[in-house]
């Protein structure tokens, strides 16, 4: 077996597939069901995995059901991403302990045993390479962040059901996978349940190769292609991105910022939800013994502080701190790491308290570019 | 996979000589132990920090420009520039406003304090790219003078060289306030053009009173073959670098020093960016022209 190579397994061979891992040392986590949403989880087993739910999310909201389906992934993306995995939303980067006056530091340890991802979305592989640019591409890498991508294990599922607020074939991001996978499944319910697997890499093709498969079949590719064109056809929404850098870049004082800031709470769950966010706050706390603790904790743009300042915040403004987190996603990322930093999965629309929608505030500058709020803009 | 299964202990003194350590272990987050060598008390609220390693060998290895982050243990983490310069001998030396916390506790902490030092990080003046013949104008307020020391210092050698003449534009909040002033007398006394201005005079100020843009007006530099170095307020760098646009300096050869929040130095945490730029990666010193000049109109980015 070898990378690029396809083949066919079954629900007992997607178990085997993960009690491979789990023999070799991994933690398999993946998407589970649990309080009435798709979050992350051990996945043990493929029982473990949201069997028969899907999802419906719109703008402001999300909602599970469950049928008798024996689908596994009949779901888009849930608030959580395994950004969460790999960056931690909280850590402590360095303890001190002091004797004889000599100040020492210590790193804490990993926790053991590398992750293997169980069925991530096309967009969330994106995401991670999104992050990879920002945590490890720079000249100074996270080294705790790089480490634990070199060790995972990504198996990628392909999407036969996006949601209402997914715009992935917008900005190129599926519902098919792309590269940098381990291994991808396509599900396929029709005649029998069954997965469409191909190889990304060698260890893909390492674990593959020791679960029961059987070759594909004209009936699978077109199964697949079939799953894989449904899913563009109810992509829920669209993004313009054409020439979309600019011309954010150009607008940044469109009247439509203090729109948007009259309905945005300004609190930063769109940050949260993210699969691409990266910011972090970076504290020392001390306790009682005098021990010091560095932490390293998930920032967000829309806290007053993000951009605080000898003698006050740069951002002071729910507007300017919404133009901030819109234009970094979809327009000064470009500058930064050359390319978007969104992928289109629509967490930010679905769990945003006020139903803002990231595509329909793009499209309505777009509709009126050029457009200058009253008494704003420099001359000098 | 992994193969940490025991406590990294790291003395940071021996954590550059540890070789047999996985590099991939060390936080790019944990700095080196550095001690307070020397203190001096510059004007009111600023004070100088002489800093080295516990090996002695304290490293000089940065550009004219770029900054550190000091950590005071317990209180927290601060970007401050170097103030002294490139290659000199001794202990690399740091000039804090005490203005918030930390700078607070690094300005209150006595010769012999262990402080944390990762670094140097950021682009710097590019005065050792400059062509012989070139003039530089050298725009300071306030603690803005402190990452130009080293600068001036080297320029002031330059132009001992007869490299290119030095005109140094100091601004400064009152008389009381005005940083270096030995150094200032230094380089006046070693042919520099230095001119000091005040906010606010007092007794026996003999100066002018006003911004420094008004100085620059009769500064006698040639702008055509001239560069120019600013930092202080980002208010008083607009109008500075506006200013030497308008007598005819090339606003590409015009650099100021940005200013952002600022908490990891290595483009990981996000709270330094402005627009396009990663301050800590992309600048602190950046063109004015096709950069700042653009930047510095754009509100609350």
């Amino acid at each position: 077996m070898d990378v690029g190579d396809e083949a066919v397994i079954d629900r007992g061979g997607l178990d085997a597939l993960i009690a491979g891992l789990r023999s070799t040392g991994f933690r398999t986590m993946g998407p589970v069901a649990r309080n009435g949403a798709i979050v992350l989880g051990e996945v043990a087993w493929s029982g473990d995995l949201p069997l028969g739910w899907r999802d419906h999310q719109e703008p402001g909201r999300y909602r599970l059901e469950q049928n008798q389906s024996p689908e596994l992934f009949r779901w888009a993306v849930g608030p959580a991403s395994w950004k969460s995995e790999f960056f931690s939303p909280e850590e402590v980067v360095w303890r001190t302990s002091t004797s004889d006056g000599q100040v020492t530091l210590t790193e804490p340890d990993e926790p053991a045993g590398p992750i293997a991802i169980i069925g991530a979305r096309p967009c969330e592989l994106t995401a991670l390479e999104v992050l990879d640019r920002v945590l490890r591409g720079g000249d100074v890498p996270d080294n705790r962040y790089a480490a634990r991508r070199d060790d995972a294990f990504v198996l990628v599922a392909e999407c036969g059901t996006p949601a209402g607020t997914c715009f992935c074939t917008s900005m190129g991001t599926g519902p098919s996978a792309g590269t940098g996978y381990d291994l991808a499944l396509t599900e396929l319910v029709e005649s029998e349940h069954r997965f469409y697997a191909q190889v990304g890499s060698a260890a893909g093709a390492e674990v593959l190769a020791q679960v029961s498969h059987r070759p594909v079949t004209t009936d699978d590719r077109s199964a697949r292609q079939a799953v894989l064109a449904r899913a563009e056809a109810q992509m829920g929404r669209s993004l313009d991105t054409e020439g979309l850098p600019g011309l954010l870049a150009r607008n940044l004082e469109h009247p439509r910022w203090e729109e948007v800031a009259e309905r945005c709470l300004s609190c930063g769950n769109c940050t949260l939800v993210c699969p691409t966010c990266f910011c972090s706050d970076i504290k020392d706390v001390s306790d009682i013994s005098g021990a010091v603790e560095r932490q390293r904790r998930w920032a967000s743009c829309f806290d007053l502080e993000h951009s605080y300042l000898h003698g006050g915040p740069v951002r002071p403004t729910t507007a300017s701190r919404y133009r901030q987190w819109l234009t970094h996603k979809l327009s000064t990322w470009w500058d930064q790491f050359g390319e978007s930093g969104c992928v289109g999965c629509g967490r930010c629309i679905a769990w945003c308290p006020v139903s803002i929608d990231l595509t329909e505030e793009a499209a309505a500058i777009r509709a009126t570019d050029g457009a200058v709020a009253a008494g704003e803009g420099r001359t000098s | 996979m992994s193969d940490s299964s025991t406590s990294t202990a790291l003395v940071m003194t021996t954590r550059t000589e540890s070789s047999s350590e996985p590099a991939t272990l060390l936080s790019p987050l944990t700095p080196e132990l550095y001690r307070i060598a020397g203190r001096r008390v510059e004007v009111g609220d600023v004070v100088t920090l002489a800093l080295e390693s516990p090996s002695g060998q304290t490293s000089s290895a940065f550009a004219h420009g770029q900054f550190n982050m000091i950590t005071a243990f317990g209180v927290g983490e601060v970007a401050i520039s170097i103030s002294s310069a490139p290659g000199a001998p001794g202990p690399i030396e740091h000039s804090i406003r005490d203005v918030g916390a930390v700078t607070h506790a690094l300005c209150i902490a006595p010769i012999g304090a262990t402080v944390g030092v990762r670094g140097p990080f950021g682009t710097n003046w590019g005065i050792d790219d400059l062509e012989d013949g070139a003039d530089v104008v050298v725009v300071a307020g306030g603690i803005g003078l402190a990452p130009l020391r080293g600068a001036v210092r080297d320029l002031v050698e330059r132009r001992r060289a007869g490299r290119g003449e030095v005109f140094v534009v100091v601004g400064a909040r009152s008389p009381g306030q005005i940083l270096f002033a030995e150094d200032l007398e230094e380089w006046r006394r070693s042919g520099a053009h230095v001119t000091v201005t005040v906010d606010v005079g007092a007794p026996g100020w003999e100066g002018p009173v006003g911004v420094v843009t008004s100085l620059l007006d009769g500064a006698p530099f040639d702008p055509d073959r001239s560069a120019a170095l600013t930092c202080g307020p980002e208010i008083m760098m607009r109008f500075a670098a506006r200013a030497l646009a308008d007598r005819g300096v090339d606003p590409l050869r015009i650099r100021v020093s940005l200013e952002r929040n600022m908490q990891c130095a290595i483009g990981l945490c996000g709270h330094c960016q402005l627009g396009p730029l990663l301050v800590c990666r992309d600048g602190p010193i950046v063109p004015f022209g096709g950069t700042a000049d653009r930047l510095f109109m754009e509100r609350q980015r």
